[in-house]
């Protein structure tokens, strides 16, 4: 198992250089001047100009800068922001758990919806039942969910006045962050009603971000539900006269659950990309927002790090996946 | 010796299949597949015909009838069957415009991925080693970011706009069809039939165009319909955040982003151009599904 983990890990290694080359090169390939671009000064002298260049480093050979680039990364230093001169770390790790606590709930959404339903359209096969669970499942993959955000905030927002638009909680409460997770935080507060609040700014988002991964997690249980019973050890299991419950529940689910679980595994990237659009819309303070706002505000510094950050981070939570999968299905370790 | 006549036909109900028939057996199987094709044959057809059969023009803004409701409802006019946008252009022109981007982009974008997928995925099917995982390697990196995040910065990088965006979200798709074709090709050049035919001394190009690829199609042909969707999708995605195509081009996505401040006043604006995406991926989707059951030799019963 160790071998397995060291494997993977020596994979990450060239990656990890890509990637940081990527986000290098980003800043290098913008059109305009660098040293412009990071300043953020409109006019400025040639000397001011060459001072600057000195500071940032621009005068050395690419390589050396990229050297230092790579150091600074393995030391945590990922630049600063050209227009708030925070460094892009503290602004990743202070809005990351919005990212996190709203990717968590969707994906919690999707596998407790995605699985029962697959199980049940595997089960019915070819009724209306598995037709209208296939036929939802294949509207929600193939849906623009920042059309769809915008028409849950019209109708549950707008019409019926249920939900807040935008947010993570309503500015009646406020409470300083303990662990950066609403729910908790609104918990540990004690303040009545701030959980309740949080609840409603969470559950738009929730909904919006889990639709994709739920319509594919669906479709793939009931794929590898249908493989699954079919085999010999589900008969077995029927012959013996156990209870159909038992037969799906136990038998063929578990088997079934192991490419499911990949599918699960690969809605990480899913989740970020959902993320972009779903903060986008629903004004939720995460990184996908934050990403998209610094590209309007051409805030390339933040760009740069966030981009090397967002990698890092799926690399890590694909590491983590395969090392889960492999501890699950022992085969593929070797 | 006796003369076999290859024209010969064999008795009647015998006769095999044609490839296409065979095709169309399967395919017309799955009904969701058949009625995904009809609907995208109507929308291809509006797209190729949007100046004959719109009813207005896609740009002109008539100042007279600024959001007007859709024709169904309390003060609609029937000549704007959809209503109209902010600035008094007919939305229902716009979206059948609109449909024109969409497949164009859908086309570009497969066609610019599917090209450049299988030869660099056959380059490293077919020659393996470091070439292979130098391939891959550069297939994982791209793959580190999450799809959006990178097309959203490439086009930052080179500039916002429907060609750009059509660029950045092909080499996001670049990977996908990389890996399926290598896959293919693996399995695919240590069969009796390449090795005959490199005994028979054929060139290498020879083998990998005309020998192993052709039987290595059926799933990109999948996955390229799969591609087409993902792109309409992407690409819309990208013009609602304003980095794709700009206004006051009727791309589903832009007019998505423009419509935006009116959600509260004028539900139409915003409601018709999502649904024009939405049908227009389904049906695809629905196609791809429907393929998948036709060219998927281990789904056939036969």
């Amino acid at each position: 198992m160790l071998r397995f983990i060291f494997g993977r890990l020596a994979v990450l290694v060239p990656t990890f250089i890509g990637v940081s080359i990527i986000a290098f090169s980003f800043i290098r390939l913008l059109p305009g001047d660098p040293v412009m671009l990071l300043a953020g000064e409109r006019v400025m002298s040639p000397e001011r100009h060459a001072q600057i260049m000195a500071e940032l480093g621009f005068d050395r050979p690419m390589y050396i800068q990229y050297f230092d680039y790579l150091i600074n990364l393995l030391q945590g230093d990922f630049g600063s922001s050209i227009i708030s001169k925070r460094p892009v770390l503290d602004d990743f790790l202070t809005l990351f758990p919005a990212t996190v606590e709203l990717s968590i709930c969707a994906i919690l959404l999707a596998v407790c919806l995605g699985i029962p339903a697959g199980v049940l359209a595997a089960v019915k096969r070819g009724t209306w039942m598995d037709q209208t669970i296939m036929g939802t499942a294949l509207i929600g993959y193939s849906m623009p969910i920042f059309w769809w955000g915008l028409l849950l905030i019209i109708f549950f927002s707008g019409y019926l006045g249920w939900t807040p638009v935008s947010g993570r909680i309503s500015f009646l409460y406020f409470f300083p962050p303990v662990t950066g997770f609403m729910l908790i935080d609104s918990l540990l507060s004690g303040q009545p009603g701030a959980f309740k609040s949080a609840v409603t700014y969470l559950i738009l988002p929730t909904i919006v971000l889990a639709t994709i991964p739920l319509a594919v997690i669906a479709r793939q249980t009931r794929s590898a539900m249908l493989e699954v019973l079919g085999e010999d050890y589900v008969r077995t299991a029927r012959s013996k006269g156990l209870s159909p419950f038992r037969v799906i529940g136990v038998h063929a689910l578990r088997n079934a659950l192991i490419p499911v679980i990949t599918t699960i595994g690969l809605q990480v990237g899913v989740l970020l990309a959902g993320a972009i659009l779903t903060e986008t819309i629903f004004s939720w303070p995460g990184i996908g927002k934050w990403m998209v706002d610094s590209v309007f505000k051409r805030d390339y510094a933040v760009v740069q790090g966030g981009l090397m950050l967002i990698a890092a981070v799926i690399m890590v939570v694909n590491l983590i996946v395969d090392v889960l999968y492999g501890f699950i299905n022992p085969r593929i370790r070797h | 010796m006796a003369v076999v006549d290859t024209n010969a036909v064999p008795p009647s109900g015998l006769v095999p299949p044609s490839g296409l028939a065979e095709f169309w057996f399967y395919f017309s199987r799955n009904k969701g597949a058949v009625i995904g094709l009809a609907v995208f044959t109507i929308i291809l057809l509006l797209a190729v015909f949007a100046p004959i059969v719109s009813p207005h023009s896609p740009s002109i803004q008539n100042r007279d009838v600024l959001l007007l409701p859709p024709s169904w409802s309390e003060g609609g006019q029937l000549t704007y069957l959809l209503g109209t946008d902010p600035v008094g252009r007919d939305i229902l022109t716009r979206l059948i415009y609109g449909a024109r981007f969409s497949l164009f982009i859908g086309l570009v974008v497969v066609t610019l991925s599917v090209l450049a997928g299988v030869m660099v995925g056959l380059v490293a099917g077919y020659f393996r080693g470091r070439t292979d995982t130098i391939i891959m390697r550069v297939m994982d990196i791209i793959l580190a970011f999450p799809s959006l995040l990178l097309a959203l910065v490439l086009v930052a990088v080179l500039g916002p706009g429907l060609v750009n965006a059509m660029i950045a979200i092909s080499l996001v798709n670049l990977p996908h069809f990389v890996r399926l074709t290598r896959a293919a090709v693996m399995t695919e050049r240590t069969k009796d039939y390449v090795i005959a035919s490199k005994v028979a001394g054929a060139g290498t190009t020879r083998i990998m165009f005309l020998t192993i690829l052709p039987n290595c199609l059926a799933p990109l042909i999948v996955q390229a319909t799969l591609a087409f969707s993902a792109a309409i999708l992407d690409a819309a995605a990208l013009g609602f955040l304003g980095m794709g195509a700009q206004p006051p081009t009727p791309e589903w996505g832009t007019m998505l982003a423009e419509a935006r401040e009116f959600i509260q006043r004028a539900w139409w604006v915003v409601t018709f151009p999502g649904l024009a995406i939405l049908i227009t991926v389904l049906a695809i989707n629905l196609m791809g599904d429907g393929l998948r059951d036709a060219l998927d030799p281990k789904l056939k019963r036969s």
